[in-house]
């Protein structure tokens, strides 16, 4: 069923000197077991957006279903929708505070009032996902890596079995290769638990890589919603609103600018290299 | 000697239980021997953990080495009466830009440095005026700092380390937090400080687009010194990069890939210009076979 967002608007300090429209009627849909791709500058809007989706902040109009309910009717279990929409902030690592990797994973199910058995398979469970071993268990979270602590903060919200899993910025700050691993572990959980993912990136080369739908928010606007290719097309269009393509949608539109007949569509270095050598080989 | 000399710097941390015993022993810098020129724009790269944070705190003596010397101008940052001048010479500006702005608007959170360091107020002023014209925040300089945007609040706190004149500016990752348009602004204005004041800079980056146009750049690793070259040179080992759990821009990769499929491209090419200008040669001949199989023609081979 997904989530479903209509006419959503949302107004902060409504009625003051600081009045700021953050949300401008929002349509969209996000169906079960996609991976979506959530873009925009800063102040764009999607932070406050997916702060609607999970209930932390309350829309001014406008409203929201997840699995076919208005979140905003009288009664909604609030407290259920966060444990099934999860959130991931920006620096999750810095809200770890307990003393060892196990009991801060714990946290969350401890919460949902689970049994004592429930709650550590859960835990368990969440920490192999992320790729974390029983070595790491008993280890105070503050001494390890920026890239381990981060999947024990994404553990931390993967053990309430969330069935939406939300990241804004899950690699800033990290290496390379400390990206690649952590988007590589958020695509698996997407293919192996067939769970509903929305990655918030600045990096245009991560979207391009792993998602299969881009939504472009601009002054609190969606102003695209398509597959990479069709959003990336629009290369040019993104510049003006503070956002780029990925350095190889740059290559391949000016070879084609320059009189070589290369399929545009081309967001991946794999598919570029495939298909140049396929023209040189003509 | 250059602006920047470290000889054989070895720096540990220390962990300690409550008794103070020594319970863990970490190398963060193994032996590292670098002499830095005067004017040049260098860019450190390495993965977390590799050594290049612990290293940019040693230039500004926030860390002091654990054996080995960090000369600055010539002065030994670990003697206590050149702590100042050591701190005014190297500045430093780190990732989150919300941690280093104190100031209630712009302009007096740049005066805090001169102010700090006992600047007469007029030269203050005058200092402000050009620290912010020169990072081009001059017109918000009567803004509160917290209605900025990322790429706006890091030139704000590169404009504070300005007006304290240093020789030197060290960059941590100060583009980590920020969204494209951000990123550019800083790293274009941290650009025009080297070129035009003069200024060193260090900057220490996960993003290897920043890193084409420095003048050097240098690799860490395990708290070594693994790489130290031009970009051009340190692009070309594209396999050894990775090795460090390193990444090359786009363009780079691309080249590589095509050149490792057959396709004769020179090593290290870091610019889509560069690429198209080494590319495009490679199409005469086939271009027209294609043009002329969509035409419906047949010249064939």
């Amino acid at each position: 069923m997904g989530i479903k967002v209509e006419h959503l608007n949302y107004i902060y300090g409504q009625g003051t000197a600081f009045e700021q429209h953050a949300l401008k009627d929002i349509d969209l849909e996000i169906k079960d077991g996609e991976f979506v791709g959530l873009i925009g500058h800063t102040g764009s809007g999607k932070s406050t957006l997916i702060q609607h989706l999970n209930g932390l902040i309350r829309g001014t109009s406008g409203a929201i279903y997840f699995n076919g309910k208005n979140i905003y009717e009288a009664g909604y279990n609030m407290q259920a929708l966060r444990s099934h929409v999860g959130l991931v902030f920006q620096y999750p690592e810095h809200q770890l505070f307990e003393v060892d990797v196990f009991s801060d994973v714990c946290f969350g199910p401890k919460n949902q009032k689970l049994s004592k058995e429930e709650i550590e398979s859960r835990s368990r469970e969440a920490l192999t996902m992320v790729g974390l071993d029983e070595s790491y268990y008993k280890r105070s979270p503050f001494d390890l890596s920026g890239g381990q602590k981060r999947r024990v903060a994404i553990a931390g919200v993967l053990a309430m079995r969330p069935e939406v899993l939300i990241l804004d910025e899950p690699t800033a700050g990290l290496d390379p290769k400390g990206r690649d691993e952590i988007l590589d572990q958020i695509e698996r959980l997407h293919k192996e638990q067939k769970m509903t993912i929305i990655l918030v990136s600045h990096s245009m080369e991560d979207i391009a890589r792993y998602v299969d739908r881009i939504l472009v928010m601009n002054h609190g606007e969606k102003v695209y919603d398509d597959t990479p290719k069709e959003v990336f097309m629009h290369y040019k269009e993104l510049e003006a609103i503070g956002l780029a393509a990925p350095q190889i949608t740059y290559v391949v539109h000016t070879l084609k600018e320059r009189g070589i007949p290369i399929d545009t569509n081309i967001t991946t270095i794999e598919e570029a290299r495939d298909e140049i050598l396929r023209l040189l080989s003509k | 000697m250059g602006i920047i000399k470290a000889s054989k710097l070895i720096f540990d941390y220390i962990r300690r239980d409550e008794e103070d015993n020594i319970e863990e022993i970490k190398r963060a810098i193994d032996d590292v021997s670098l002499d830095i020129e005067a004017g040049q724009f260098i860019a450190i790269l390495g993965h977390n953990g590799s050594g290049k944070s612990t290293f940019a705190k040693q230039l500004n003596a926030i860390l002091l080495p654990t054996e080995g010397t960090v000369w600055i101008q010539g002065l030994d940052t670990s003697q206590e009466e050149n702590l100042w001048e050591v701190r005014k010479r190297t500045g430093m500006v780190f990732q989150n830009p919300d941690n280093q702005i104190i100031g209630n608007i712009v302009e007096e959170d740049v005066g805090f440095g001169p102010e700090n360091m006992g600047v007469p107020t007029e030269e203050i002023w005058r200092r402000v005026d050009e620290s912010l014209n020169a990072v081009g925040m001059a017109p918000y300089r009567l803004k509160s700092p917290n209605r900025l945007s990322g790429g706006q609040k890091q030139r704000v706190a590169i404009a504070g380390v300005m007006a304290m004149r240093p020789q030197c500016i060290v960059l941590d990752e100060p583009t980590a937090m920020l969204d494209p348009n951000g990123r550019k602004e800083v790293v274009k204005t941290v650009h025009e400080l080297n070129k035009k004041e003069g200024i060193t800079v260090l900057l220490i980056t996960h993003y290897m687009e920043e890193v084409t146009d420095a003048d050097r750049v240098i690799v860490m690793d395990e708290g070594k010194v693994v790489m130290d070259g031009t970009p051009k040179e340190i692009f070309s080992r594209v396999e050894e990069l990775k090795s460090y759990r390193l990444d090359v821009p786009q363009v780079t990769e691309l080249a590589y890939e095509l050149k490792k499929e057959g396709v004769d491209l020179p090593d290290g090419i870091l610019t889509l210009n560069e690429l198209m200008e080494n590319l495009m040669p490679k199409f005469d001949g086939h271009l027209s076979n294609e043009e002329a199989l969509e035409n419906g023609g047949d010249h064939g081979h």
